[in-house]
């Protein structure tokens, strides 16, 4: 039997998923280790994937040959598009899942993927092979299993040791995770799991300065005791929407799925399953939508009342919250009910989504009311709003406490500065967020795979990916709270569409081995018709004749009082493709390249001049800072800045002028230093 | 880390009262005790001024000299410095600077006292570039400009105006990234309207802050005789200020900078060439063209004792091109400085003052140096004036689109030549000056850049709102506007929107 691997992936969240699978895609000989095999991928919050920037994310994993989105496709009870009017870089895609067959459907993938192996255990100790023997007790019969040298021996709870030459470090709540709901306290990684205690003082043995974060979750309720007559309906998109990028025989009103060549499967044929997940819901949630393109439950609206900040407000002293119970930061986008009728004391009514967890659950997830006030007042409180009078909680809300790394202790591949070949991701590092934690899942695995296979790592700039601009984040700002990206954050966004992340980034994945070749060559004929038509649309030219305009009034267009090409009238806010493809004899094609075109044709200025931003800065910002920098020895700089450079040690000089408490001077004073060093190098 | 010793000479080059010599350094003490010899013996002390004598290495004196010595880090530089303040003159100050440099010091490049204040942390980038506008100011109003500059006032300006802007960004990206939260409309525009109007503001403010700090040049043009170099000569002593004489850029003209209302102006004379036989050079057509080539403004000068002739137009046509006023000089039988011309006397000849118009009814320049309305301009008989959008001499009328004040001078009795100099720092200044105590202005190219890129996009972010276009590229333009006005201040769009946005709106799962 083996325990020797070229990287051990610990803990099996969605950071963990992704990393084992690019790994093992990469093909490194990869072990995946987790407390609970039932609860691959689990969705310990709110069962729904996507949303503005995190949609984004998921698009963009999809597009370097990751998970989430193609397991979001199989598994989501309802899809919809969001911010549709609101501009081209923010359209996001968000989905409602079906928690239990996301978990199946994650478990099922990766247990078809070569190279990758899965166990069940808690790990305890991560011994670096330079203590192994010294102080660690590992017999030597052990180690005896080692086929090649490792750097890393991982012991598990039953005593059980793995060697690795790489670790990627997923732990999310479960280090030394404490939940919390009124003045129940019990160790926790989540509800009803326990905490990886030994694991979160070993890490601060190894050196790591850790943080205390929160978060919170609300209580489950019990659909049948909800009066869905005085709820609001919210349903799914009636037009067909994924997140995964499929080119081939994607048909719509259907249910099967491309299979992707050998990729990844959906399930062992390439269907979804139908039967066993679609079909009648158990619970008889009202209103589904079963006749479209795919079957979708909706969601529904209900809103607090006066009693119930009341019922907060009365109990606030037995609020963990506020009673100092909770030590940890918690998200303010996140922000717990009691937290929000503190704080926005005149706000006289906040919505609540009831989220139906899956196809076949009573289970309902009561989002905007995250709480850890006491058991009784979580009922009380639900049972103030009207369609609640009857409700019955399943499970209750409750905080949780956990432990993260503090900023500046990994650099842009993931890796931990203090300890080659350790990569983290995920929660660990500070974020919130099954989509930050995917994202960063896939590029720890990545760079262990290249650590390992002694390439040079893989880092994607800001204007690449919002997978960038969160790594990026990631390693130069000062976390304060739990990091959740935003489309605000990422500044080349109109870059960044969800639209073209595959003409962005499969290229790129395909030359790491983590997509086939038949799928990168559609990528590239995407951007090839993309390229064509744009073209053919600049050289249409349409003129003002009283035909023309006659045509574009049916179409509710304002006329044209000039000749212009098809590609300025695109420009017009009011034109839309769709609308002149036919009357125009506009190129058509698949709707995916259409989206692009148009995308591209409208916002075209707006795309240049960003495009242009990113030119500008892209000099300074690739600019090296070397590893052996001597920033101490820098005279000049500011003792704020020197200890901000010191503890971040920015690879390029754009980090560094990222950095929290960094002012241009800084930045200048360590250019002019740069400068220096070069001209006494080139004599 | 920076091992040698700079020296150089910190005060403006030229006759002045004071010159300095400054030493910043290791070895600026030991080099200081070489070069200086104080009447009284002992060593120089820290913030203590020593009279004595600067000697060359034979004990010659070369000059009478105050020093003092700042010890490292309270100096500018924070490194060592000693100021020698020697008897104004190029003679003295060169002498002292040699034997510096001999002793052991390496001439400074331009601005790097600046450069080690900078990078010994003394000063903030901000006011390492003030500082050298400050380095750079000629004249008073300059100074001050640079003085208000690097006490934070332009920094607070625009910070004011971000910390609003900030409000509409916050909602905007509250809009796009919480668009499940029930988030109540708001309308940005007023606030995008008045934040544009504020950066507008400060931008026309750096046009004169950029005149200010880097001067203009003004070329006098116009045919032999009507009293250029007079005229110059006046101009010079309406500056009280140094004069410094410069060596023609051309072989053909001479260049002179005085203060006119305290902008460093170099006055470019075509006058004091040699009569040449050819008609056409003795006119100096050739030599007004070069003079005008690199002007921001002419001063067309005619001889208000002789109606035009087809030479003046032949000079006139020349100005076309740039801002102009139209001087007419020999006014001499004005009273000095009265302001108004004896108009009884004049309405017989050629007849200016028709033209002539109250102080401050000027025709303005604007930001980007057009005239807001055509100007009328002059003919030989005053009794033209009246339809007068031409500019014409019997047989010729000359429409001159540039024109921006008409002045009458007389270069003998000096009547008109302070208005003269008033209304060419006004045309320089587009049309108006700011008093002395309100004197804010933008006066660094970094900072009107970064201005000047944040109008853009706000007004495309106005733009965007009357065009309907998606809420995002309006995030996007004021993004980019905000990040333009942070250059200034050092701020960028970051968590402080964060900040803005969960302080104001409740959002969230």
């Amino acid at each position: 039997m083996n325990t020797t691997y070229d990287i051990i992936v610990i803990g099996a969240g969605h950071a963990g998923c992704e990393a084992a699978h690019a790994a093992a895609r990469m093909g490194c000989r990869t072990l995946l280790l987790t407390i609970d095999l039932d609860k691959l991928a689990h969705m310990s919050c709110n069962p729904s994937i996507g949303g503005p920037a995190k949609g984004h994310l998921v698009r963009e994993i999809d597009a370097m040959g990751g998970l989430m989105g193609r397991i979001t496709d199989g598994s989501f009870i309802q899809i919809r598009m969001l911010n549709e009017s609101k501009g081209p870089a923010v359209q996001a895609l968000r989905a409602q899942c079906d928690k239990r067959h996301y978990a199946r459907l994650m478990k099922e993938t990766l247990e078809t993927v070569p190279n990758l192996d899965i166990r069940q255990a808690m790990v305890e100790r991560i011994v670096p092979a330079r203590t192994e023997n010294a102080s660690t007790g590992v017999s030597s019969s052990d180690s005896a299993f080692s086929l090649q040298p490792s750097a890393f021996a991982v012991v598990t709870h039953t005593g059980w040791t793995y060697h690795a030459r790489a670790l990627v470090l997923t732990t999310g709540t479960f280090l030394r995770g404490r939940a919390i709901t009124g003045q129940a306290i019990w160790g926790a990684g989540r509800a009803g799991e326990a905490p990886a205690v030994a694991l979160g003082e070993d890490l601060a043995s190894l050196g790591f300065p850790l943080v205390r974060l929160k978060t919170g979750t609300p209580p489950r309720i019990n659909a049948r005791t909800i009066d869905f007559s005085q709820t609001d309906v919210q349903h799914g998109s009636p037009v067909p929407l994924h997140f995964g990028h499929y080119y081939h025989q994607f048909a719509e009103n259907s249910l099967q799925f491309a299979t992707e060549l050998g990729e990844s499967l959906l399930t062992a044929n390439g269907q979804l399953p139908t039967e066993a997940f679609c079909s009648p819901p158990a619970p008889i949630y009202p209103q589904p939508y079963l006749d479209g393109w795919r079957p979708q439950l909706p969601c529904y609206l209900v809103h607090t009342t006066a009693e119930f900040h009341e019922l907060v407000r009365q109990n606030l002293d037995r609020a963990p919250m506020f009673s100092g119970v909770i030590e940890g930061v918690g998200p303010r986008y996140c922000p717990s009910i009691e937290d929000k009728i503190v704080r926005f004391a005149d706000k006289e009514r906040h919505g609540l989504f009831l989220e139906p967890e899956g196809w076949t659950t009573n289970e309902v997830y009561v989002q905007g009311c995250n709480t850890s006030l006491p058991e009784d007042v979580q009922w009380a409180m639900l049972r103030s709003i009207p369609a609640l009078r009857n409700v019955e909680l399943m499970r209750v809300g409750y905080a949780i406490e956990y432990d993260a790394v503090a900023t500046g202790e990994i650099s842009a591949d993931m890796q931990a500065k203090r300890l080659a070949g350790l990569f983290l991701a995920g929660q660990i590092n500070g974020t919130t967020g099954y989509e930050e934690a995917a994202a960063q899942g896939l590029m720890a695995g990545i760079n262990a795979a290249r650590y390992v296979q002694r390439q040079p790592s893989v880092i994607l700039r800001r204007d690449e990916a919002y997978i960038g601009v969160l790594i990026d984040d990631l390693v130069t700002k000062e976390i304060h709270e739990p990091y959740r990206m935003f489309t605000s954050r990422a500044e080349h966004r109109l870059l960044l569409r969800g639209d073209n992340a595959d003409l962005r980034l499969t290229p790129l994945a395909y030359e790491l081995g983590l997509v086939d070749g038949a799928r990168a060559a559609a990528v590239a004929d995407k951007q090839a018709q993309v390229n064509r038509t744009l073209a053919e649309l600049r050289e249409r030219r349409i003129y003002p004749s009283a035909a023309t305009n006659a045509t574009l009034a049916e179409a509710g267009i304002v006329p044209i009082s000039g000749p212009m090409n098809a590609e300025e009238l695109l420009r017009r806010p009011d034109v839309r493709y769709a609308q002149v493809k036919q009357s125009f004899n506009l190129p058509d094609g698949p709707a995916h390249v259409l989206e692009t075109v148009e995308v591209e044709a409208k916002y075209g200025g707006y795309i240049e001049r960003q495009q242009r931003e990113v030119e500008r800065i892209r000099k300074m910002e690739s600019r090296r800072i070397p590893a052996d920098f001597d920033y101490a020895a820098l005279s000049g700089l500011r003792n704020e800045a020197r200890a901000v450079f010191l503890r971040f040690c920015p690879a390029t000089l754009g980090q560094a002028s990222r950095l929290a408490g960094i002012n241009p001077a800084d930045v200048a004073i360590v250019l002019f230093a740069l400068e220096r060093r070069r001209e006494r190098a080139t004599g | 880390m920076y091992d040698d010793t700079i020296a150089a000479i910190a005060t403006p080059p030229g006759e002045g009262g004071i010159g300095v010599v400054r030493l910043s350094g290791r070895e600026a003490l030991s080099i200081a005790n070489q070069i200086f010899r104080p009447l009284r013996p002992g060593p120089l002390r820290p913030y203590r001024l020593r009279y004595g004598h600067v000697v060359e290495v034979d004990g010659t004196v070369v000059d009478e000299a105050l020093a003092a010595y700042m010890r490292a880090p309270r100096s500018f530089t924070c490194e060592d410095v000693v100021e020698f303040s020697c008897h104004g003159g190029p003679l003295p100050v060169q002498r002292t600077l040699g034997l510096a440099l001999a002793a052991g010091a390496r001439l400074a490049k331009p601005g790097e006292f600046t450069m080690r204040a900078f990078l010994n942390g003394r000063i903030d980038l901000t006011q390492a570039e003030a500082t050298l506008d400050i380095i750079r100011a000629q004249t008073a109003t300059g100074l001050a400009l640079a003085q208000a500059q690097l006490g934070g006032w332009l920094a607070h300006e625009v910070r004011r105006i971000r910390t609003d802007l900030l409000e509409a960004l916050a909602y905007v990206t509250v809009v796009v990234d919480f668009p499940e939260d029930e988030v109540e409309s708001q309308d940005v525009t007023p606030n995008l309207s008045r934040n544009l109007a504020a950066v507008e503001r400060l931008l026309a403010s750096a046009d004169q802050g950029v005149v200010y700090r880097q001067g203009a040049r003004v070329a006098l043009v116009g045919r032999p005789n009507v009293g250029k170099s007079s005229l110059l000569n006046a101009l010079l002593r309406a500056d009280r200020a140094i004069v410094t004489p410069i060596a023609g850029t051309t072989r053909d003209t001479l260049e002179e900078t005085a203060n006119l209302g305290g902008i460093p102006v170099v006055l470019i004379d075509t006058a004091g060439i040699t009569e040449s036989a050819d008609p056409v050079e003795r006119l100096g057509v050739e030599r007004s063209r070069a003079a005008l080539a690199g002007a921001d403004l002419a001063l067309l000068v005619f001889d208000s004792q002789r109606p035009p002739e087809a030479d003046d137009m032949q000079i006139a046509a020349l100005t076309l091109e740039k801002p102009t006023i139209l001087v007419w000089n020999k006014d001499d039988t004005q009273e000095p400085r009265t302001g108004e011309p004896r108009t009884g006397q004049l309405e017989n000849r050629a007849c200016p003052e028709r033209s002539r118009r109250e102080p401050g009814t000027e025709n303005r320049m604007t930001a980007e140096g057009r005239i807001e309305e055509p100007i009328i301009a002059v003919s030989s008989c005053h009794s033209s004036l009246a339809g007068g959008s031409g500019f014409s001499v019997p047989g010729s009328t000359l429409h001159h689109p540039r024109l921006i004040a008409t002045v009458a001078t007389s270069a003998l009795t000096g009547a008109g030549i302070d208005e003269l100099a008033q209304s060419v720092a006004q045309a320089l200044l587009g049309g108006h000056a700011p008093t002395a105590g309100e004197a804010h202005l933008v006066s660094n190219p970094r900072h009107r850049d970064a201005l000047e890129r944040a109008v853009t996009h706000l007004r495309a972010a106005m733009q965007s709102r009357s065009l309907a276009v998606p809420t995002d590229l309006l995030a996007g333009d004021l993004t980019t506007a905000l990040n333009a006005l942070g250059e200034i201040t050092g701020e960028t769009v970051g968590d402080d929107l964060l900040d803005v946005i969960f302080s104001r709106f409740c959002i969230g799962k």
